[in-house]
């Protein structure tokens, strides 16, 4: 088995050959060493896209905005290190769409990266597979596959707001519960347990 | 009284970096430290009467159990070589995380003693070879078969019965990565395993070395002296691959530098000092001279170095002995600056390492500060913008943006990856191939380039936009802002130009790890020893901590 390590280096040295600025070649050392951590397919999905990285052309966008289509395929890694770059702003997009995007889940870790700048989740879709990335820490995923995919016909990406995934009153009466844990104080207790004086103003 | 940290632009010139001698906050030391109280064990010895075969020796504590495991070898004198391109060594070892199985040793004997073409798994921690120093190990084994200790004047010359030429881990070639092992209180100084590895390593070779004089002469043999042993090291030849090392890892480099300086800044707060912690900094000095003494090099460079010590050592003594004053608060605050204007710069990083001995309340809180996770600073801050960036290149490289990079000299080498071994390696770039496949450790040049961009950029610009056009400078963004942070991170000093010393760079690194006698056999590659002096495995918890400093023949 290779280390983390040894496909974080190889990896970044892979990409400056390819063609790759030394500070991109960076990103993606970390991006494929995050995406097979997670179990996704990182390494065998570069090197199919950098097979044919320069015999065919792809779409390097620079700015990205609301919906972003192309009749030639985006990059997958000059599009990422543009969200990343960009993501302060894309967030107030709330939703972005990419219509047709080679190799897509090399642009994968640079979503989730940029989850953990702007503190929110986001949810996205290559295709019929859905990601939620959460704060870089995780991806919960109905793709399970170790395959190549080599084109995404639509990739959506939703920004999701920080928001509890239960009601107020679940909330309540959870608490409720964890109230039978204290302990009623007695005018005493008032007194000398917290440890203050009986004077609390200074 | 608040004592500022020294000025990173006076720190971290590769002249003083190079000067940097061990101290309490070194690796190897803060390991002993930590494993005293660990029991420790020999567990297997299967050598045949040449010394072929296993060693297995173990350190454990509760449930956690690391084992080193030795492989000792048979090559011939022709292939025997220190440097990175042998592939074939008298010895080579790994360290094992728990007890291995008997699988686990018969894998591991097919993939350790081949090094780099092996393959280890994640259960191996740390991976290292070594070969024998021939001036000594036989020499050694013939007294000792013979029933007599050897001279310990020559064994001084060399120091060591084994020279390591490189130690692995984090992940090399299928080694656990640090993720894996991180969070393990036992080891959350940097590079302790693979201090672990060199120590049980030195004790391999002792035991190598009575195994084969018994062997030899069963009735007449005796056992290498504890005395002697305890003051024979472990070599270890080191080119330049450590150099990237430190250009690569940014937040390391700054949080080894700052635990030092911020060591040095509390004792310089010290409002009284103890007359018994003055004793024993001179005691230190004065058992140093020996060390000194016996600091054999054949490099100019060096010699001249070691003399310049010596020199100031006897005045730094004569200080202690005759102006320094008990009665005036803050006295190592007057002994610094007094060393500052009368002292080299090898000295006055002596004498910095040398204060700190009585000083455990100040050091042993700040071992753990030394390791890093470079992983949270990685991701450049697109939000900052160009004003933010211009400010700190001003401020955190003002005394690199003074370098002309259109001058030939400043400009004059380039580092690069080696195909053969993967290893760093630097060259001419006006006379050798090879400067357009140039590594990104030219960070002063690309720091200039970086300021000179955006001298025509509307300060309000955010990076992030910014970068859309200039990605080719994007490593050196990312690195100014860790600088912002951490003002350690960066080496203030040329690393392509026409005088640069790379052993300047292995030099502090080596230091770090507790290296004594510095040895250079050219500007790239040099020779050290370490844990000469330090208390043998079943001394450990007895041990002085000041072992360091004690003589050694």
């Amino acid at each position: 088995m290779k280390s983390f390590s040894e496909i974080d280096t190889t990896v970044k040295r892979a990409s400056k050959s390819i063609g790759f600025e030394w500070g991109i070649a960076e990103e993606l050392g970390k991006n494929i060493r995050l995406l097979e951590m997670f179990g996704l397919a990182g390494l065998k999905n570069l090197n199919s896209y950098f097979k044919i990285y320069n015999q065919k052309q792809f779409q390097k966008i620079s700015l990205i905005s609301k919906i972003n289509t192309s009749s030639i395929a985006y990059c997958p890694i000059i599009s990422g290190t543009n969200f990343l770059d960009q993501v302060i702003n894309l967030e107030t997009l709330d939703e972005i769409n990419f219509e047709n995007m080679a190799y897509p889940l090399l642009f994968l870790p640079f979503v989730s990266r940029s989850t953990e700048i702007i503190g929110k989740r986001i949810f996205l879709n290559i295709d019929e597979k859905e990601f939620l990335l959460n704060f870089n820490q995780s991806i919960y995923s109905n793709y399970l596959s170790g395959d190549i995919i080599d084109f995404a016909k639509k990739i959506k990406i939703k920004f999701i707001e920080n928001k509890n995934t239960f009601e107020e009153n679940e909330w309540q009466e959870l608490y409720k519960l964890s109230e039978g844990t204290f302990v009623e104080e007695t005018e005493q207790l008032k007194n000398s347990a917290a440890g203050a004086g009986l004077t609390d103003n200074d | 009284m608040e004592i500022k940290l020294r000025d990173p632009k006076e720190v971290m010139k590769l002249s003083r970096l190079g000067s940097f001698h061990q101290s309490k906050l070194s690796f190897l030391r803060s390991f002993l430290q930590e494993f005293k109280n660990w029991e420790y064990k020999r567990d297997l010895l299967d050598l045949d009467e040449n010394g072929f075969g296993v060693v297995i020796y173990s350190f454990k504590k509760k449930n956690r159990i690391y084992s080193l495991i030795c492989f000792a070898n048979k090559i011939s004198d022709q292939e025997r070589s220190d440097r990175v391109i042998a592939t074939k060594w008298d010895a080579a070892f790994t360290l094992f995380d728990g007890v291995p199985k008997k699988q686990d040793i018969e894998r591991l004997k097919q993939n350790v003693p081949k090094q780099e073409v092996g393959r280890m798994s994640f259960k191996e921690l740390t991976l290292s070879r070594a070969n024998k120093s021939v001036r000594i190990f036989d020499y050694v084994v013939e007294c000792l078969s013979k029933g007599k200790q050897p001279d310990k004047d020559k064994l001084a010359k060399v120091g060591y019965l084994y020279r390591t030429t490189a130690v692995y881990g984090s992940g090399k070639f299928g080694l656990a990565d640090r993720f894996r092992i991180k969070n393990r209180e036992e080891i959350y100084g940097p590079f302790r395993l693979e201090m672990m590895l060199v120590y049980l390593v030195r004790q391999f070779t002792f035991d190598q070395v009575n195994h084969i004089a018994k062997s030899k002469n069963p009735k007449k043999s005796v056992t290498l002296d504890p005395d002697i042993s305890r003051n024979l090291g472990i070599g270890n030849s080191t080119g330049l691959g450590m150099a990237p090392f430190i250009v690569n890892h940014p937040l390391l480099l700054n949080n080894w530098i700052m635990a030092r300086e911020t060591a040095l800044k509390q004792i310089r707060e010290i409002k009284e000092v103890k007359k018994k912690d003055v004793d024993l900094i001179i005691n230190c000095l004065q058992n140093s001279k020996k060390n000194i003494e016996n600091w054999n090099t054949e490099s100019e460079f060096q010699l001249l170095k070691i003399n310049n010590l010596k020199k100031d050592l006897d005045l730094l003594l004569q200080y202690f002995l005759t102006k320094f004053d008990f009665e005036r608060e803050f006295s190592y605050n007057d002994l610094y600056i007094w060393a500052k204007n009368n002292l080299g710069e090898e000295c006055l990083e002596f004498m910095v390492s040398v204060i700190m001995e009585p000083y455990e309340k100040i050091t042993n809180p700040l071992i753990r500060t030394m390791s890093a996770d470079e992983e949270k600073f990685f991701t450049i801050p697109i939000e900052k913008t160009i004003l933010d960036l211009r400010k700190v290149l001003e401020l955190k490289y003002s005394d690199i943006l003074k370098i002309d990079f259109k001058k030939k000299e400043n400009n004059q080498n380039f580092w690069f990856i080696s195909k053969n071994k993967e290893e760093p390696r630097l060259a001419n770039r006006f006379q050798d191939e090879g400067s357009d496949l140039e590594q990104p450790l030219a960070i002063a040049r690309d720091i200039c380039k970086l300021y000179e961009r955006i001298s025509n950029e509307k300060n309000s610009l955010k990076i992030g936009t910014f970068l859309m056009n200039n990605n080719d400078l994007r490593h050196v963004v990312r690195r100014a802002f860790i600088t912002e942070k951490f003002p350690y991170a960066e080496i203030q000093d040329n690393t392509i130009g026409s005088k640069l010393m790379p052993i300047d760079m292995l030099r502090l690194k080596l230091s770090f790890f507790g290296a004594l006698k510095f040895d250079p056999r050219s500007d790239k590659w040099l020779r050290i020893c370490m844990f000469q002096g330090a208390p043998l495995p079943n001394e450990l918890t007895k041990s002085d901590d000041h072992w360091v400093y004690n003589s050694i023949n």
